[in-house]
């Protein structure tokens, strides 16, 4: 089954299974993986699905626009592969994608 | 009058005022501008603007929709604000009203809507406020909640680590053991009123503990908090300009003098603390800030103004929202693991400010409406968050409502409330304690209500508690 996997500060983590077509706010909602709130139900307007993805994967993933490129920019923990989750669509390409959920969302 | 001579006389004295602006005390500048605003209303004869007196608002039903006016700060205290909302949402989602004491402006009401225009920040600036009508004339404190990027990303990012989760836990024992001060010292199975004995006395407590304020003057920022977002001419609240003018020079005085006794007592071998003083001194971009007077007064102004209504009207709120929805309080003591739902969902329950107001920066069509360049918009919060087309039975307090957090009384965007964390800190930590201590809080009478277009808070509300059998 193809999965997308949440790891935690704590060092534990969660496989999903990947939905196709969904965004990886919505699954890591719908499977209650900690430390995702998702207020803006995904609209880019929130900040609170941040996720830091694996150096690996990063350049695989279509880049950031500037709307998400500006929500992130008010990160507080921001890193250089931050992403908004609700912002990567899942595809079949993406099973087994690493992805770091931060300490805290702001 | 026409527009050239008072352009001339605000040229004239807005030049003189410039040079003073460079090298006079804060405290005194805001004194000048006060004369200077007398000034210039006596060269243009313009009179102050009145208080605006409560008249009875009529039923929604009765009125054609062109003259529906939801600017009105009665409309919540009356008691119709839902009914008036719930019209538009369903009549006139985006509805323009000409003729109100603030001003033409369009009423945004859907959630979808609101949503949209929060986040487009190209199409709908904040500038140059983010209140219905204009603050007092030359009160021109620099506040990135009213500024466009990227002038409010440089100035948000250098002081939001004071209300940053990782900051928020050096402060949440200090914060805890002065609720539970609060909470110990409250009569029980007697009537006293909650608003000033534990909203406003713990919204300031947690005020002064962010600013590193002197303790026993805590009080003062709650009253120039009030002072400032009760403007008349701002929100149709009760203070005047002249009265604000009075208030605030005193306030700039103290916020500078804490601005030296910090970097005095730094120098001197101090633990630096986690305060936003000792942040904005440890960091290169704001280590000067003192030199930009407005913009250090500003952001210290901000975070009171935007800490002080807010966390007190939910404190209140969700006291409220338990007594008229008593099965609901039930369930959270049966399951206390149901606060911090709880407190999203009274929050957006209460919305404690009703609204943001964005102007079009350009011509654009919104819900199938043209809007000029130049126009207000009002994007109502709490409507967005009564909206029935986002949330089930939308009216009722549902403390383990899934959807819960997507309320809307944060604000969506880039100026999404910086103290978001910090309130659901605080009001998390005061359920907490309550439910330790008090099996009932009775709220006696009906709550007196703030007059505001903008704050839907509490001015009194009389409550009884009763002990929980140990
Ligand atoms: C329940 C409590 C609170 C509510 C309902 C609330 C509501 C809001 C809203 C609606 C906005 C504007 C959002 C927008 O334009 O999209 C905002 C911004 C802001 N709030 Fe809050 N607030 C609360 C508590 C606080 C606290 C405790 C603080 C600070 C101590 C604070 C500081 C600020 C600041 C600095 C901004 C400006 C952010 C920006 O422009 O980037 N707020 N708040
Ligand atoms: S859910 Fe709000 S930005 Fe992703």
């Amino acid at each position: 089954m193809a999965i997308i996997r949440f790891a935690q500060h704590t060092g534990t983590t969660r496989d999903v299974p990947l939905t196709e077509g969904s965004n990886l706010m919505d699954l890591a909602r719908a499977n209650a993986v900690p430390g995702i709130d998702g207020d803006c139900g995904g609209s880019c307007a929130c900040g609170t699905c941040h996720v830091i993805v694996d150096a690996a994967w990063a350049a695989r993933l279509a880049p950031a626009n500037a709307e998400e490129e500006r929500m992130l920019s008010m990160a507080v923990d921001r890193q250089p592969h931050s992403r908004l989750a609700c912002q990567i669509i899942a595809t079949a390409a993406l099973d087994g994608l690493r992805l770091q959920v931060p300490e805290h969302q702001f | 009058m026409n527009n050239t001579t008072q352009q001339w006389v605000d040229e004239k004295l807005t030049r003189a005022l410039d040079k003073v602006q460079a090298t006079v005390p804060m405290d005194l500048q805001i004194k000048g501008m006060h004369l200077f605003q007398k000034a210039r209303r006596r060269v243009l004869k313009r009179p102050p603007p009145l208080p605006l007196v409560e008249t009875p608002l009529p039923a929604v039903d009765s009125l054609p929709l062109e003259r529906i006016d939801v600017t009105s700060p009665f409309l919540y205290r009356q008691g119709v604000w839902k009914s008036y909302f719930q019209r538009l949402r369903d009549e006139a989602p985006v509805h323009w009203q000409g003729q109100t004491p603030f001003g033409g402006v369009w009423s945004i009401t859907r959630y979808d809507d609101i949503l949209a225009v929060d986040k487009d920040h190209e199409r709908f600036s904040a500038e140059p406020f983010i209140i219905m009508g204009e603050t007092p004339d030359g009160l021109a404190l620099e506040m990135f909640i009213a500024m466009d990027p990227p002038r409010h990303d440089r100035q948000r990012l250098a002081v939001q680590g004071v209300v940053a989760p990782k900051n928020l836990q050096e402060m949440e024992s200090l914060i805890r053991s002065r609720v539970q001060e609060v909470l110990d010292e409250l009569p029980v199975g007697e009537a006293f009123d909650w608003v000033p004995r534990v909203s406003i006395e713990l919204t300031a407590r947690m005020l002064a503990t962010l600013l590193d304020f002197p303790y026993e003057q805590r009080h003062k920022l709650v009253f120039w908090s009030d002072l400032i977002s009760g403007s008349t001419e701002a929100t149709g609240g009760t203070s005047t300009a002249d009265e604000i003018f009075e208030g605030i020079p005193e306030m700039a005085r103290q916020f500078a003098q804490l601005w030296h006794d910090k970097a005095a007592r730094l120098a001197a071998g101090e633990q630096p603390g986690f305060d936003l003083i000792t942040l904005l001194q440890s960091s290169p971009d704001t280590r000067d800030l003192i030199k930009r007077p407005m913009e250090f007064l500003g952001n210290l102004t901000l975070l009171i103004v935007g800490g002080n209504d807010t966390t007190r009207n939910s404190m209140s709120g969700g006291v409220y929202a338990f007594n008229k929805f008593p099965k609901e309080f039930a369930k959270l003591k049966a399951n206390p693991g149901l606060i911090p739902n709880m407190v999203s969902e009274v929050i957006r329950w209460q919305t404690p400010l009703a609204y943001m107001r964005r102007v079009a920066t350009q011509d654009t069509v919104l819900g199938g409406q043209f809007i000029r360049k130049g126009d207000k918009l009002v994007m109502w919060y709490a409507s967005g968050n009564r909206d029935e087309r986002k949330f089930d039975q939308p009216d009722a307090l549902i403390i383990d409502r899934p959807d819960a957090r997507q309320h809307m009384a944060f604000g969506f965007g880039v100026h999404r409330c910086m103290g978001n964390r910090l309130a659901e800190l605080q009001l998390k930590i005061l359920w907490e304690e309550l439910l330790a201590r008090f099996e009932h809080i009775d709220v006696l009478a009906e709550p007196e209500i703030v007059q505001s277009n903008f704050v839907r808070g509490y001015s009194k509300m009389m409550v009884k508690l009763t002990r929980k059998a140990v």
